[in-house]
This record gives structure tokens, C-alpha cells and sequence, in this order.
């Protein structure tokens, strides 16, 4: 068969980038080795109920129309109405650290408010580190500037409060250990802080089935259990890609959202192991009998250290539970409530301890690492457990196996590559690796990658405008 | 095809191109870019639009006659000439 353009993976970026190219009658075909789409935003059944994986919250929340917004330049670009995403907002979010609490809400002005009570001597300084951010491009010329650490030992005394600014934007998207760098800080502060979180009405789903019934609308396809065995290069030019089946598909064009380090190993070049990303959580899910606002716990999202200099790199152990987040998708306004209580906690995790267990061991690991994740919060949450229903526990080994990223890293490599270049013309990269994060920011990747090297071309300009 | 037939068919191309935006109102006259939030993609969107609905090619150093709806419809109405004209849904 041959396409214009082939997409690798069904997650949210190789929905996007097709959903934009069938827009312009292009022929696409997404293919996607599970037999479910979403990738690390994806969902699932189990005993009965729908679970979300990843969704905590849609970050880069702006209401319908606000000029210039990334959502909204996103929305316009896949021609979906704002309306069509019924997103309710959260009412209250919060960053938990010993004796320091602050709270946020989608009115920057309370988190604002929020520093000066707990830190008086940074109002000030907090108010120019926002104004720095507002005025940030992304810029791919842009000299590296490798440590958020570093911008906000600028800005800020208080080593406290920058650990607090700093611990959600690393949990949301850093694929590097203990910092980020500065780019990638700007646009997660923006998307976390200054537009703010929301959720959309029935999950994730909602937003999958708009993706999908417009991709088909338009007359793309979409395969699943398709998994791309290798992409076929000729005189480092990628032509098509050959399925696990065998089966070869021919296009000019090759998307692929697997990641950098997988991508490539796709085409048969060889990355070192040390770009694999080393970054991935296990997560535990609690439903309750209640809604967790029932007990006491208002809070949508909240991103919590029991110390206070606060840890983001992969454990020794299987996981390390003294930071996470802590999640409630009941806390986020909806049309109707979820019929259930939900609590989640993140903690992070380190990949290959748990790819050395077996059957037996993985299960009992998995029930102490929720222990152990349960316990960190204590101080933080009204105890919850006596109203546990039911309880589901996924690992990184779960999220390697249903989303093929290597080392089940979620953020993927800390080596980005914003211009999609793979070094094999044809073949570009979209999602995590390209250097956008999390479900908004893979979208708006798989959008641009496709203006870029598609769409600008076949207007038959050469210069791609800055988006 | 009157004027008015050309104007309906480039304010369905742009709403199109941006659903979420009041349309109706344009003032003919006035930049579109004052009125709505479009930016250099969405005037490549509209283009391409033009492309795939009637044929149409901009070429680069035209865009500058697409600043204003009026300017669209002086611009387009001979290039439309004899084209059928419909109107595009939204997908
Ligand atoms: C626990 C958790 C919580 C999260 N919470 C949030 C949140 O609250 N808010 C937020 O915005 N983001 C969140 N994220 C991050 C967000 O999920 C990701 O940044 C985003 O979904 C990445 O999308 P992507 O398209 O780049 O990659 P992916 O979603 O990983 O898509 C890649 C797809 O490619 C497929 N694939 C790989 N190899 C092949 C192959 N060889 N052949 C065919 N298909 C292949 C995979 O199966 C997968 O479906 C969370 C992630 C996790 C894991």
C-alpha cells in the first residue's frame, strides 16, 4: 500500500500529526502496536470499572477564544471546537512540602497570593521569575541553558520555595534527573501555573473518541496490532516501514512517536544506551466508596515531598515514595460527578529492578510499593483507606510493555530534537523526544511536525513560520 | 457569482480554519487579523483551503491581498469565476 505519510503510534501526538495531515487530503495510515490507542494516555477496563491511564490533568488549560493560548492554537489547527472538549476546570490544586503548603487554582493570582503568605520577602522576585516566563519563545536557535535550578536561584532566596516551583514541573515533564532545563521549565510553569489544569468530561476517552471518529471522518486510517518491525531507509531516505506481520507500507513520510533511542533502532542505527530516559513512576489507583472531597480532601492534583529538599531521579530501590502526586479526577468541576471516588498516587520507580522479578514477587512488590506510596502521604491526605473499593497498581514494566518506550521512561529521552530531525530524511520524530510533553504538548508536536514538513511543503513554501 | 457568493464562500473557509470565532461580523473592510486571532499558519490553512475546494493556488507574494475580507473577495472573484461554490463543513 502506499501512503503519503505513515504514523507510528496512536498516542496523543500520532493522532494529532494525522488528524492535521488528513485535514489536507493527505492519505495516513496510524499504526499502533497495542491493540488499544492513547499510549501513555491511554484507558482501560478492569474488574468492570474504566480506569485512565496517565490523564491526571489536561495542563495549558485557557478559556474559549483566549488569543494566542496554546490550547487554542491547537484546537484551531485540528478544527475542534472548544466546546467539544468539555473541560471542567479544577477548583484547587496544591504543592506539599513539610510544614509548607501552597495552593493554586487557574487565577495565577492565588498562587501569587499564596507565596507572598508563606514567603513575604519573594513576592517581588516570584512576580519577575513569571514575568520572565510569560515573556519566554521557544526558540530552536536558542543557546542551551541547561538549569531551571539555576534561573530560579535567580529569582528567588528561599531554597524552599524553589523546590516547591520546582517539584511539579519536574513530575510533569522533566526526562532529567533533579533539573530541567530552562526551555522546557518555561513552557511547563506556563502550562502548569499561569494557564492552568482541567479535565475533560469522561476522561480521557471523550477526547480519544473525538480524535479517532474525526481521523476516520477524514478518511485516515488507523490500525491497530500493527506494530512497525523496521523503517525502510534507501540512501538514508526513509520510503515506507515493514510491519511485524511482514507486511511492507510505502510513504514518503515516516512520523514516529516511539521515541528517539527506539526510533532509531527502527531504522537500524544504533544509539548509545545512555540516552534511554530513566525517568518512570508506578502509580497506584484506590477507588473509594466517597468522593475524596467527602473526607476532606479537595485538592484536583497535588505534588507532594515528605522532605524538603525534594527528589526527582530514579531509585535504587523499586521505587522511591518521599515525592510524587497525589491525584483526583472527582476534584475537577464535571456536568456529572464519577460515580466513584478515585485517588491516585505517583511515586517514582526504577525500571529494571522491577523487570527482575518474577510472577510471585512482581505482585507482592506491587501491593508494598502502594503501601509504601500510601504511608509517604499520610501527613497530607485524611486517611482514605478504610473507603478503598477496589485497587490497581501499574509499574513501569506495565508501561514499557503497552507502550514499547524503552526502560518505560514516560518523558522519554533527556536528548531532544526540536526540529524532528532524525538524521534519515523522510523519517521524523513527534511526541516526548521531539520535546513537547504531556497530552497538550504532544499534540501541539504532532501538529507542527506535520506543518512543518508536510504541509508547509505542499503549500510550496520552504520557511515554516514559528508557531 | 456576485460578490456576496464569493464573500459567504471565503467566510466559510475561514470558519473552517478557526471554528471558534464569530465570522458573521467581520467587518469587510478592516485586517482580519484586528478582528480574529489568525495567525501566519491559519492564512497558510486558508490557502490550502482554496486549494483543495476550487483549485485555487495562492502563491506567497499574493498573501499580502488577503489581509482583509473585502481584499480576499477583489482577490479571488475572477480566480472563482465559473467555479461551483460550496460551502465546506467543518471536518
Ligand atoms: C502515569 C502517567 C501520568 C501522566 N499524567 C499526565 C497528566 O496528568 N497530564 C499530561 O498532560 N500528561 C501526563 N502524562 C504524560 C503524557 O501521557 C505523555 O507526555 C504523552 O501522552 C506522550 O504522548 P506521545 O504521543 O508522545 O507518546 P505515546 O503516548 O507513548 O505514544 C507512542 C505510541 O507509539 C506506539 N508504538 C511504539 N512503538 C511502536 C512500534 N514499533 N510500532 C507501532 N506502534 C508503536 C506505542 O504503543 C504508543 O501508543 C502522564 C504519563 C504517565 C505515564
Amino acid at each position: 500500500m502506499k501512503y503519503d505519510a505513515i504514523v507510528i503510534g496512536a498516542g496523543m501526538s500520532g493522532l494529532a500529526a494525522a488528524l492535521r495531515l488528513s485535514q489536507h487530503d493527505q492519505r495516513v495510515v496510524v499504526l499502533e502496536k497495542h491493540e488499544l490507542w492513547g499510549g501513555l494516555n491511554s484507558f482501560y477496563t478492569l474488574g468492570g470499572r474504566p480506569f485512565d491511564v496517565g490523564l491526571h490533568a489536561l495542563t495549558n488549560y485557557a478559556p474559549p477564544g483566549k488569543k494566542g493560548a496554546p490550547l487554542t492554537r491547537l484546537l484551531r489547527w485540528l478544527r475542534i471546537k472548544h466546546e467539544e472538549l468539555r473541560l471542567g476546570e479544577h477548583a484547587l490544586s496544591e504543592i506539599l512540602f513539610p510544614g509548607a503548603r501552597l495552593e493554586f487554582t487557574n487565577d495565577f493570582a492565588r498562587l501569587e497570593s499564596e507565596v507572598e503568605r508563606l514567603f513575604p520577602s519573594e513576592r517581588a522576585g516570584f512576580a519577575a521569575l513569571a514575568e520572565w516566563v510569560r515573556a519566554f519563545e521557544v526558540r530552536e536557535d536558542a543557546p542551551p541553558a541547561p538549569s531551571a535550578r539555576a534561573l530560579l536561584a535567580e529569582h528567588l532566596r528561599e531554597p524552599l520555595l524553589c523546590e516547591m516551583i520546582l517539584l511539579p514541573v519536574l513530575m510533569y515533564g522533566s526526562a532529567r534527573e533533579d533539573d530541567v532545563d530552562v526551555q522546557t521549565f518555561a513552557i511547563l510553569f506556563r502550562a502548569l501555573f499561569l494557564d492552568g489544569l482541567s479535565r475533560p468530561e469522561g476522561g480521557i476517552r471523550s477526547l480519544l473518541n473525538l480524535l479517532v471518529k474525526r481521523l476516520k471522518q477524514n478518511g485516515a486510517e488507523l490500525r491497530t496490532r500493527a506494530g512497525v518491525k523496521r523503517v525502510l531507509v534507501r540512501a538514508g531516505r526513509a520510503h515506507g516501514v515493514e510491519l511485524e506481520s511482514g507486511e511492507v507500507l510505502e510513504a514518503p513520510v515516516v512520523f514516529s512517536s516511539a521515541g528517539w533511542v527506539e526510533t532509531m533502532a527502527l531504522a537500524g542505527e544504533h544509539v548509545p544506551r545512555a540516552e534511554v530516559g530513566r525517568l518512570s513512576f508506578v502509580e497506584s489507583i484506590w477507588v473509594l466508596d466517597c468522593a475524596p472531597a467527602e473526607l476532606g480532601h479537595r485538592a484536583a492534583t497535588g505534588f507532594y515531598s515528605t522532605v524538603p529538599h525534594a527528589r526527582y531521579r530514579r531509585p535504587d530501590g523499586l521505587v522511591d515514595a518521599h515525592s510524587g502526586v497525589i491525584s483526583s479526577p472527582n476534584n475537577f468541576r464535571a456536568e456529572k460527578p464519577l460515580k466513584e471516588g478515585i485517588l491516585r498516587i505517583s511515586v517514582l520507580a526504577n525500571h529494571a529492578r522491577w523487570k527482575a522479578l518474577d510472577g510471585a514477587q512482581y505482585a507482592e512488590a506491587k501491593q508494598r510499593a502502594s503501601e509504601e506510596a500510601a504511608a509517604a502521604v499520610r501527613t497530607y491526605l485524611p486517611e482514605w483507606r478504610g473507603h478503598a473499593v477496589f485497587q490497581d497498581i501499574y509499574t513501569p514494566a506495565t508501561i514499557e510493555r503497552f507502550t514499547s518506550h524503552a526502560g518505560g521512561a514516560v518523558y522519554g529521552s533527556p536528548k531532544k530534537h526540536l526540529d524532528g530531525g532524525t538524521g534519515i530524511a523522510g523519517l521524523y520524530l513527534i511526541g516526548s523526544d521531539q520535546g513537547y510533553l504531556g497530552i497538550v504538548g504532544a499534540m501541539i508536536s504532532g501538529v507542527a511536525m506535520a506543518n512543518r514538513h508536510v504541509l508547509m511543503k505542499l503549500a510550496g513554501r520552504a520557511e515554516a513560520p514559528v508557531s | 457569482m456576485t460578490e456576496e457568493d464569493v464573500t459567504l464562500a471565503v467566510k466559510d473557509i475561514i470558519q473552517t480554519v478557526a471554528p471558534d470565532e464569530d465570522v458573521a461580523s467581520l467587518d469587510p473592510s478592516k485586517r482580519l487579523r484586528e478582528q480574529i486571532d489568525l495567525d501566519s499558519m491559519d492564512f497558510l490553512d486558508i490557502v490550502m483551503e482554496l486549494r483543495k475546494l476550487y483549485g485555487v493556488q495562492v502563491p506567497e507574494e499574493d498573501y499580502k491581498e488577503l489581509a482583509t475580507l473585502a481584499g480576499c473577495v477583489r482577490y479571488l472573484h475572477p480566480k472563482l469565476a465559473g467555479k461551483t461554490l460550496h460551502c465546506a463543513t467543518s471536518v
